[in-house]
């Protein structure tokens, strides 16, 4: 049986010290409060700052509450805004591979739905596919964020799922097993499971907190997104891989 | 040049200064940013600091360039682009603004224009600027500032006070500042301080005698595309290469290269410029003639410009003035949650109208209000005024120009914004296209930095880089459109007369 975290217990105190105080709190304050060594105060107190549970005064340097613990009970990211903060980097995505670039966010246990697309830079005529709903089994966008949805095992253990190709992965269980490689390798893949001739590599977004709120996706034929084998390429999911960072760092520039 | 792989832009925006990094592809490599406060000294009145706005490029420029892991020696040039119109006034010993910059939405000069207007008309001075009297540019501000301050006059008349728009004070800054700082700007800020003769680019001495404007205080008026100096801080040596008015810069970024070529840029305000060739083109239907770009010894290329004050800003006015939103991209979601207006509809007319209407004296409204209005319906009524706004001004194009726009290339933050976007090409009835990148302010200022230092060889071959990332096509019934277009010009035309004579405070 582990023990408790004392150093999880002081940042609580801290917290609900500052929930009780009518004003902004010094860092002595606080140490004197908690009976704490003014170091130990100190680091606990740049923690909670770096995840945003509280915040510094400008002008007097003294701290209070942070707006990122008041949000903790908010829905999850607008999914206007995703597009928003994504944009700039899913142009580059789409520029640097050739590829068409989406993000899906899961808006039912198995459905996603696609909040931004970005054409293949190729100036052929291509019809937006903001606002359609995919079957979340069936492709990369989907796999990329069931891997990390705690439903999912619920979800899927006895499901059967419906057939788009003869490659669709049909059973929750073998969806299961792709799942645990997606979380070993960080990247999730599809290989014409939805629609002939298409191929996807996504990678799961991760908001400030580190929780999973959507997924990016390249899109293009199998031809160029997987090797001579059939294998999606890694070096085209580190890009992915790069372009998810990069809306995570977005996400992460707090609101004023 | 082998090792250099960037061109930095800085865009000095109305709400933000942007710096980003392009690749030779013309790709954004990285992208930092800070905005600066709005300061709303009385109503009608819109100020920036430009010591806050120097200080946010000394930031923002380090910051980009760390985040793509690059450093100075790999940066081929800068390009910077600004907003236009906005001026400010420093001591040139000391390098301090003596005032607060006053904003190209600041509308103190009505009365000063009025006059001007009364003593020979709107257009007086049209055919010498290309531009019609009225507050939104620069030349009646100098007037104003010179006119509140006997000593400042002075100083001005001796060049101890130094005039600029926001290039001119950032390239003195990055040049030395009271160290022998540059003091420059370029045709396409110039052409909007109505000081410049347009078929000249030059100062014109009747226009510095009717603004009251000393030569002494004004920059040398450069091109948009050459080395101007190397920076002496915050990239030391590297060369500044382009400067051009923000909505110059994304006509160029938008490599709209051929007379007919238009784009329009959604930002605070939305601006469609059209190029129109080596002619200035008097418009006959309140777009202005202005500057499009001039590439060093060359000759100018000129565009008819539609300027439309408040788009992005009444997003911004909902979020931060009423509180219904949290960020702006929230619009579309609270817009999602009805199918139509409900019959309302807001005209933005904060700083009087622009383009085409051109009434300073209008004010904005929401009207059609019932008790069935909710706040999803003045989120689609605010959304559909820049989409209507961005109709007048489409109608005035094809009215003067004798064609009809085929379709419309659009770029800016707003862009993001799928129902906007779908909207416009509802109410436009022609393809709305978004570009790759959608800082096409900040990569025609790369563009152009990058074509003087010789990082991209030639014009014509920044055209390869352009690609379609998103396009909406028309879905909106033909009898809704035209009595939805109906309904917006009758609440246009009640913001009119708004503003009596002499109002200059609440109440009064």
């Amino acid at each position: 049986m582990p023990g408790t975290v004392q150093s999880i217990e002081r940042a609580a105190a801290v917290l609900r010290l500052l929930a009780r105080s009518p004003r902004p709190l010094g860092v002595v304050e606080i140490a004197n409060a908690l009976s704490l060594p003014k170091g130990t105060a100190h680091g606990i107190i740049r923690t909670l700052h770096g995840v945003g549970f509280i915040a510094q005064d400008n002008r007097t340097g003294r701290y209070r509450l942070g707006k990122d613990l008041l949000r903790l009970h908010d829905p999850p990211i607008d999914h206007n805004e995703l597009r928003a903060r994504a944009l700039n980097w899913t142009d580059t995505l789409a520029s640097r591979t050739g590829e068409a670039v989406r993000i899906g966010v899961l808006t039912a246990p198995l459905e996603i739905t696609i909040v931004h697309h970005v054409f293949r830079p190729d100036d052929s005529v291509q019809v937006m596919d903001v606002g359609r709903v995919l079957p979340a089994h069936a492709c990369a966008l989907g796999k990329a964020v069931l891997a990390y949805h705690p439903d999912s095992s619920t979800v899927l253990r006895d499901a059967s799922l419906e057939a788009f190709t003869a490659r669709t992965v049909t059973t929750g269980r073998s969806l299961l097993g792709q799942l645990s490689t997606v979380r070993e390798r960080g990247w999730a893949s599809d290989v014409e499971e939805l629609n002939g001739g298409e191929a996807s590599i996504a990678v799961p977004i991760r908001d400030q907190g580190g929780a999973v709120v959507a997924s990016v996706a390249v899109t293009g034929s199998p031809k160029t997104v997987c090797d001579g084998g059939r294998n999606p390429r890694p070096r085209l999911a580190a890009r992915v891989a790069e372009t998810s960072r990069a809306i995570t760092g977005e996400l992460a520039i707090r609101r004023e | 040049m082998a090792n250099q792989s960037y061109v930095v832009a800085i865009d000095q925006g109305t709400t933000s200064t942007r710096c980003i990094l392009f690749d030779h592809a013309g790709r954004l490599a990285s992208v930092a940013q800070r905005e600066h406060r709005q300061i709303f000294p009385r109503p009608g009145w819109v100020e920036h600091d430009a010591a806050e706005i120097w200080r946010n490029v000394e930031r923002v420029v380090p910051q980009a360039i760390n985040q793509a892991r690059a450093d100075s020696s790999q940066i081929a040039a800068i390009g910077i682009a600004n907003q236009r119109e906005t001026s400010v006034l420093w001591e040139r010993r000391t390098g301090r603004p003596v005032a607060n910059a006053i904003t190209w939405q600041d509308t103190r000069t009505a009365s000063l224009v009025d006059q001007l207007s009364a003593e020979g008309g709107t257009d007086r001075f049209r055919d010498r600027c290309g531009l019609p009297l009225m507050t939104y540019f620069s030349g009646p501000r100098i007037r104003w500032m010179l006119a509140r301050d006997p000593v400042l006059r002075e100083q001005a008349e001796r060049g101890e006070v130094l005039f600029g728009t926001m290039e001119t004070w950032l390239i003195w800054n990055l040049t030395g500042g009271p160290e022998g700082g540059l003091h420059v700007t370029d045709v396409t800020n110039a052409s909007r301080t109505m000081l410049m003769d347009i078929h000249t680019l030059t100062w014109d001495d009747d226009l510095l005698d009717a603004f009251q404007v000393p030569r002494a205080m004004l920059p040398e008026i450069r091109s948009n595309v050459e080395v101007f100096a190397p920076t002496t801080t915050v990239l030391p040596g590297v060369p500044i290469a382009a400067a051009l008015g923000d909505q110059q810069a994304a006509l160029f970024g938008q490599t709209c290269f051929s007379p007919g070529e238009a784009k329009c840029t959604y930002g605070t305000g939305a601006f469609l410029l059209l190029n129109t060739g080596p002619d200035p083109v008097r418009s006959s239907h309140g777009l202005l003639s202005t500057v499009g770009y001039k590439v060093g010894g060359d000759d100018p290329v000129y565009a008819l410009e539609g300027s439309i004050a408040v788009t992005g800003s009444l997003v911004q006015w909902l979020r931060d003035r009423l509180g219904l939103i949290s960020s702006a991209p929230e619009i579309e979601t609270l817009a999602l949650e009805v199918e139509d207006n409900g019959g309302c509809y807001i005209v933005p007319a904060f700083s009087g109208l622009f383009a085409p209407r051109w009434h300073s004296e209008a004010r904005g409204l929401i009207i059609g209000l019932t008790s069935y209005i909710t706040k999803g319906h003045l989120a689609r009524a605010i959304l559909e005024a820049t989409a209507w706004q961005t109709r007048e001004v489409v109608d005035a194009m094809n009215a003067d120009s004798g064609l009809a726009l085929t379709g419309l290339k659009v770029d800016g933050g707003m862009t993001s914004d799928n129902l906007l976007m779908q909207t416009i090409a509802d109410v436009l009835n022609v393809p709305v296209e978004r570009p790759m990148v959608s800082e096409t302010v900040s990569l025609g200022a790369a563009y152009a930095a990058g074509l003087a230092v010789g990082f991209w060889p030639e014009l014509k071959g920044l055209r390869r880089h352009w690609h379609r990332a998103a396009r909406w096509l028309p879905e909106m019934d033909p009898g809704r459109r035209e009595r939805e277009y109906a309904n917006w010009q009758r609440a246009v035309e009640r913001t009119y007369d708004w503003l009596q004579h002499d109002d200059d405070g609440p109440g009064t």
